[in-house]
């Protein structure tokens, strides 16, 4: 593999309850969890992390704990002034706050997320389906029509995620370089804390303008309709909650197709497992990639609101704690076989949207964008495979969610 | 297990994740309103309880319980 740039330094030494280490960020396989956080997982499931900003506080990497913090609202996911796992971020300006839901508990959180479920309830995104199976042929078109070898990344997997939130949230796809330019640098690890303001600057005012217009012509998109029904979101809100959907729903499904595929083309037995396996095994092996891939690398933050006896350990109020998502998704306290990948594998109660009230909005738009463009990719380029050796694929250790930077691929013409 | 089923749903408790309408969209779907799920039946044939059980295990909410064994043995299902 390319050689990983962890963004921090990394302990592959287990912490004791005694002891804070940093967070485990070095990975041996690029589609495994670090292996420090099996070795904690096993030894020492709750144990001290040692922050980047000098404090301490929790890690926990047990699927049982994960899902009991994510479920318990003595727990607060205002993380805005929590300390970060691997690198300081610039805190949110108090004028960005408004309609950040997910650093928001009840009842603060439950006006946002009851306006906003609708739209990404299980029936409307089914009803999606046409119109995603149209931009994945539009795609699909485009890339024979170019021919391989191709980098399927820039050509395949980040468009259709974002034309497909463009058209819901109402957000004109031509501005797609500028937006995501500023979601690479907001998710960036690297980046300085200058240009990661800059861009979440460029992007609220991006937002806000175009909050202004829908105001002033609001059409049939989700900003649109909010307006038009006379919710009481005001703009400040309206265009925080714009921000949020844009990022969240491109970045996270992009980085799930492209490391979807990687992980496919490198697992053969499970492709061809995937290919002839019908809408059943389509619909597990979605939710297979979501388990074992757990793209949200560094896990779910969360603070303490009270001093609480968690099964023995004395979390004080204030402190950080940090819940391994991957972790939990390999542990095999839980899941028979964690490391295997089995496209077959029955539902299980894995945490890759998370767990509790914040649980992923766009979860059932994720699903069905993965099963639709997963399915049409291999069906419509016969042959499709590496263009280069699988250790030459540049991950994304840099940024907060996992993927590949490129893939580039060919295929049979 | 009893032939017999009852779903009882905490709306209050519900923040419309969709996974109940995932898992078993004969019997739950969500409101145009809110989100929250809407349940078409309560008392779902036998033959879809083992969807209905695997739809209220995977909530993140706890909203559904299930009452099995003629209510003698009402579970909230999945914390």
């Amino acid at each position: 593999m390319r050689a990983p740039t962890p963004p921090a330094s990394a302990s592959t030494a287990p912490a004791s309850a005694s002891t804070a280490a940093e967070m485990p960020v070095r990975r041996d396989d690029p589609l495994d969890p670090p292996p420090a956080l099996g070795v904690l997982r096993d030894e020492s499931p709750i144990s001290r992390l040692a922050f980047p900003d000098g404090k301490t506080g929790w890690l926990l990497t047990r699927h049982e704990d994960v899902r009991a913090v994510l479920a318990d609202e003595r727990y607060s996911a205002d993380r805005v002034t929590a300390s970060s796992p691997v690198r300081g971020r610039p805190p949110f300006k108090p004028e960005d706050r408004p309609g950040l839901m997910l650093t928001m508990d009840r009842p603060e959180h439950t006006r946002y997320r009851r306006l906003l479920t609708p739209y990404f309830s299980t029936r409307r995104m089914r009803a999606l389906a046409p119109c995603i199976e149209r931009i994945v042929a539009d795609h699909l078109d485009a890339l024979r029509a170019g021919g391989p070898p191709a980098d399927l990344v820039p050509a395949f997997t980040l468009p259709i995620p974002s034309l497909v939130i463009c058209e819901l949230l109402g957000v004109p796809y031509e501005d797609r370089t500028r937006f995501h330019a500023w979601s690479a640098k907001v998710l960036s690890l690297t980046a300085t804390d200058e240009e990661i303001q800059d861009a979440r600057d460029e992007l609220m005012d991006y937002m806000l303008d175009l909050v202004l217009a829908k105001r002033r012509e609001p059409d049939d998109a989700l900003l649109g309709t909010l307006i038009a029904a006379g919710t009481d979101l005001t703009d400040a809100e309206l265009t925080g909650v714009g921000r949020l959907l844009l990022i969240a729903g491109h970045e996270t499904t992009a980085n799930m197709l492209a490391l979807g595929t990687f992980t496919l083309l490198t697992h053969p037995d499970q492709l061809h497992a995937f290919r002839t396996g019908g809408p059943e095994v389509a619909d597990r092996a979605v939710e297979e990639l979501l388990r074992y891939l757990t793209i949200i690398q560094f896990g779910a933050t969360r603070v303490a609101k009270e001093d609480i006896d968690l099964d023995g350990h004395a979390v004080r109020k204030g402190e950080t704690l940090v819940l391994s998502l991957p972790a939990a998704n390999r542990d095999p306290g839980h899941f028979d076989r964690p490391d295997e990948l089995d496209v077959t594998r029955p539902p299980s109660q894995h945490v890759a949207f998370g767990h509790g009230i914040h649980q992923c909005l766009g979860q059932q738009l994720a699903r069905i964008e993965m099963r639709i463009a997963l399915t049409a990719l291999f069906d419509g380029l016969p042959g499709l495979r590496l263009a280069v050796p699988p250790d030459e694929v540049p991950m994304r250790h840099d940024m907060a969610i996992y993927g590949v930077h490129g893939l580039p691929v060919s295929w049979d013409e | 297990m009893s032939e017999d089923m009852k779903i009882i749903a905490d709306r209050d408790r519900c923040l419309g994740a969709g996974q109940c309408a995932l898992y078993a969209p004969d019997v739950f779907d969500q409101s145009d309103e809110d989100g929250t799920v809407v349940l078409m039946t309560e008392t779902p044939p036998a033959e879809r309880h083992e969807a209905v059980r695997l739809a209220a295990d995977m909530c993140p909410n706890a909203v559904l319980t299930l009452e099995e064994d003629g209510g003698r043995n009402p579970q909230r299902r999945a914390r």
